[in-house]
């Protein structure tokens, strides 16, 4: 346990510095919020009915930020070596370096999303929801972006196939919260497209592991 | 545990070129062997085969009747030219992390610091040290948390004089341990080892 402890401090730790950490994240997510306005033009009418959806879709991408680096550093400097010898199961590894990333940047993001949707005109009592999307959300981001990460490991452009590889798999999470999201703020019953959230973070959580560690033995072997 | 070590008939092919074939050695508790061989010789992937990292072709390795996932889990020590430490992080916290998830504990990597001389380093950033410096900080780990089978690729390379012998007494102490020793150097190793010389 003490083992599995101490590569979380490690990975947070990590994350946290790995190109600005959950500054640039936040930065880059504030900066979204900000630029939208004056892209779609400031009535609030208009803002107000893509607020939520945008801040979704901001918070997907900006999750994809420090994605390339999570296997990558380490599989070039040889600690990925050292982290597969050992007693703990590489799926429990993969597992603990992906809940650093959203350590790190995933649940900074969660609190600056219900910020950034009402800031763009989202309803205040929409508040919680976006939270909760947010949270759940981005453990499937960081669980599902793993995977792409350790897909990409030695590739020269590793970032890039990163996110060729992860985008398609982002796809049924935005849905999902953003018909919760835009159901609740017409009145309709939002509680299957979290459900259907919360489902896919669940099976990311769970099945991601076994496909990080399987793609990072290839990389290495 | 892992109270022996043997390959048998192993051959590894790296990127379409075989580095050695039908390759065979005996590894008892308390020996050591030094790998030697010219640049390219496939030292280094015999050392990564023997850890599990790099699939070999034919051939059977073997830990003395111990389970092989598990001996290579918790029984070997690999130190590399790559040695994982972060740059960015302190002596201190990569030693500590590295301890901790090699099996040890924090008091024991406080020792292994002490051992290898390296407490005033502990609060420097790994970047700031020298490349010998670095190398007892990889080293350390192995101090800190026992494990009896050793594969150690030039682990003498970047250490001066003094270390060269330090590390010796640290090498016979794990083998008089009965612990293993298998060590990819140009020069000789500084413990009676026995030698197994890759051709390419």
């Amino acid at each position: 346990m003490s083992r599995l402890s101490s590569l979380l401090g490690r990975e947070t730790a990590l994350a946290w510095g790995r190109g600005g950490g959950p500054l640039v994240t936040l930065g880059f997510y504030a900066g979204v919020a900000t630029l939208v306005p004056l892209a779609v033009g400031p009535e609030s009418q208009r803002l107000a009915a893509v607020a939520t959806g945008l801040a979704w879709v901001a918070l997907a991408l900006a999750s994809l930020l420090s994605l390339e680096r999570l296997f990558e550093r380490d599989f070039e400097d040889g600690a990925l070596d050292l982290i597969v010898l050992s007693p703990a199961p590489l799926e429990l590894a993969c597992a603990v370096k992906c809940l650093g990333q959203w350590i790190a940047t995933g649940a900074p993001l969660a609190l600056a999303a219900p910020v950034a949707a009402i800031g763009l005109g989202a309803s205040p009592n929409l508040a919680p929801l976006v939270f909760a999307c947010a949270v759940a959300g981005g453990l499937a981001f960081a669980f599902v972006g793993g995977i792409g990460a350790a897909l990409s490991l030695g590739a020269r452009r590793g970032g890039l196939l990163t996110a060729v590889i992860v985008l398609p798999l982002f796809t049924p999470p935005v849905i999902f919260g953003g018909g919760a999201l835009s159901a609740f703020a017409s009145g309709l019953p939002w509680q299957a497209g979290f459900a259907l959230l919360a489902a896919y973070a669940a099976a990311a959580v769970a099945l991601g592991p076994l496909a990080m560690a399987a793609a990072c033995r290839n990389a290495l072997s | 545990m892992i109270s022996g070590l043997s390959l048998r008939d192993l051959s590894v092919r790296r990127g379409g070129r075989v580095l050695f074939e039908h390759l065979s050695l005996e590894l008892a508790a308390g020996e050591a062997c030094a790998l030697t061989g010219p640049n390219g010789a496939g030292k280094t992937s015999l050392l990564r085969a023997v850890a599990g990292l790099v699939r070999f072709e034919a051939g059977e390795i073997a830990f003395a009747g111990a389970d092989p996932e598990s001996a290579r889990g918790a029984g070997l020590h690999l130190v590399g030219h790559q040695d994982g430490l972060k740059p960015a992080r302190t002596a201190w916290e990569e030693l500590r992390f590295w301890s901790l998830w090699s099996g040890g504990s924090a008091e024991e990597a406080r020792a292994a610091a002490a051992t290898l001389e390296l407490e005033p380093l502990l609060e420097l950033e790994v970047r700031r040290l020298s490349a010998g410096q670095r190398r007892r900080l990889a080293l350390a780990r192995l101090v800190a948390a026992p494990r009896p089978l050793w594969l150690l690729d030039e682990p003498l390379a970047p250490l001066d004089a003094r270390w060269r012998s330090r590390f010796g007494e640290l090498m016979a102490a794990r083998l008089a341990a009965g612990g293993l020793i298998l060590a990819a150097v140009h020069d000789p190793l500084p413990v009676p080892a026995r030698t197994l010389e890759l051709a390419t």
